[in-house]
């Protein structure tokens, strides 16, 4: 019995061209992330609010390599840890390790369409929710439970519409007249 | 020699290079500030730095409180009204004597020769939002160094002790609340005057008296009180009730359950209590700036 998976690369009409994002449209974007970070929400949503920074470094990774530098990356990540009251270099470190894995598996992750996207992003937002509870059971603390992996379920979830809301402004106007 | 890149094709560092260069960085910092707290300084800068940021984010939420807060129906006024009136009238009642004790209690104190306790000053303050952060249970108020908040201070709200300050930037400081897993009160049982060291359980709403044997005078529903030894907490302060006691002779300390007095989660408004006594020196901050004061004054004599 030969088990076949759909191959969708072939079926997906081709990738539409985009044009090259600028260097402040990026800053722009990432500023924005910060904020929704930081937005104070109730309780309950912000239990489960993804890391959007974490969202749109995956984002720029993914679709402009090697735009985004680690330098940035990892200034970010002290951002972070300051407004969340973390240790300092704790996001530094989830970041980092995000830009590299997103960085490494790009070709591979871009292969395919949205909607399996959603299962690599999601394994790498796991990945790197993963790197502070290991951090912190070294200084014997416990493992938390269920809830703490909500945001990164949610962030795969929100990746559809990370990457159509962030593409509006790149498409390119393209000539409606039939051929 | 030969087969190494041509100069047009280079990008520096591999990838890899990279990203070990700043793995290392980060731990480097994280076990700078988790094992030695050598970057207070430095993430006051940042803190600093973030500030209009912060303020920008809390915006939306200002504006719903704000917007909410204006829909408040009549009724729920005048019921808040009600209850504002009979507690003033309960309270009053208690004030008229207290000119009167506080006079017998100097008296008193001075017939037995012991330190007079000082009266303490408050500041008012708002807490502004939750750090995001599972790990901690701390937020932050929109009081800092500029308004003389320093590290160390005890903040209450109209219940009881919340938690104290333990970071201070230049317009806000980091409060960590009672239930912190890291944070630990002294405290004293106000009916049998048993000392005892209370300490936060990491979650919201919970509380655990330790390392009291199995035969101490703890029931439930006994209220326990700042009992002021440590220096930094002033006496008095109400913290927790008693909610569980469970004593095992087959252990060698009971297991008593807590619940905060306080709006440990709720309190918007709180106040930040001055302590006159010196402080102890602070193990993490050393010698470091951000110091109290009149520490740094008898330092210097």
């Amino acid at each position: 019995m030969k088990f076949s998976f759909p191959v969708p690369a072939h079926t997906e009409p081709p990738p539409e061209l985009l044009r090259p994002p600028r260097g402040s449209y990026i800053a722009f974007t990432l500023l924005v992330a910060v904020v929704f970070n930081l937005v104070s929400l109730p309780d309950l949503i912000s239990q489960v609010k993804p890391d959007f920074v974490a969202l749109i470094i995956v984002y720029w990774s993914l679709h402009s390599p090697y735009r985004l530098g680690y330098i940035v990356v990892w200034l970010l990540g002290l951002v972070m840890d300051i407004a969340s009251g973390a240790w300092f270099g704790q996001h530094a470190l989830t970041y980092t390790l995000l830009l590299y894995l997103s960085t490494v598996f790009q070709r591979r992750i871009t292969m395919f369409p949205l909607i399996y996207q959603v299962f690599h992003v999601g394994t790498l937002l796991l990945v790197i929710q993963l790197v502070t509870p290991v951090l912190r059971l070294m200084g014997d603390e416990d493992f938390p439970g269920f809830p703490y992996f909500l945001p990164t379920l949610i962030g795969a979830l929100l990746w559809p519409l990370v990457i159509t809301s962030l593409r509006a402004p790149m498409r390119q106007v393209t000539d409606q007249t039939p051929a | 020699m030969e087969h190494s890149a041509p100069q047009f094709f280079k990008r520096g560092p591999t990838l890899h290079t990279r990203f070990v260069f700043f793995l290392l960085c980060s731990l480097i910092l994280i076990i700078a500030d988790a094992r030695f707290h050598y970057l207070e300084r430095m993430r006051m800068v940042v803190a600093t730095a973030l500030y209009p940021i912060q303020q920008v984010a809390d915006m939306p939420g200002w504006a719903a409180s704000r917007g909410l807060s204006f829909f408040v129906t009549q009724s729920q006024l005048r019921l808040e009204n009600d209850f504002l009136r009979q507690q003033n009238l309960a309270q009053s009642g208690t004030l008229q004597t207290l000119g009167m004790l506080e006079a017998e209690n100097r008296q008193l104190r001075g017939l037995l020769a012991l330190k007079e306790r000082l009266p303490r000053k408050t500041r008012p303050a708002q807490i502004e939002r939750n750090y995001p952060n599972p790990f901690a249970r701390r937020v932050a108020i929109d009081r800092g160094l500029q308004h003389g908040i320093r590290p160390g201070l005890a903040v209450v709200d109209g219940q009881g002790l919340i938690g104290q300050v333990t970071r201070v930037f230049h317009w806000q400081s980091e409060v960590t609340l009672i239930t912190d897993k890291e944070q630990a009160i002294p405290i004293q049982v106000q009916r049998s005057a048993l000392r005892g060291v209370l300490f936060g359980m990491g979650y919201d709403g919970a509380l655990e008296l330790r390392y009291m044997p199995v035969s101490a005078d703890v029931q439930n529903g006994d209220v326990l009180t700042t009992s002021g030894i440590d220096g930094t907490y002033p006496a008095g302060l109400p913290v927790a009730r008693v909610s569980h006691v469970e004593r095992n002779a087959a252990l060698s300390f009971a297991r008593i359950l807590c619940v905060p007095v306080a709006g440990v989660q709720g309190a918007l408004q709180v106040m930040v209590v001055e302590t006159e006594e010196k402080p102890p020196a602070d193990p993490f901050l050393g010698d470091s700036k951000i110091q109290p004061a009149g520490r740094r004054e008898g330092e210097a004599q």
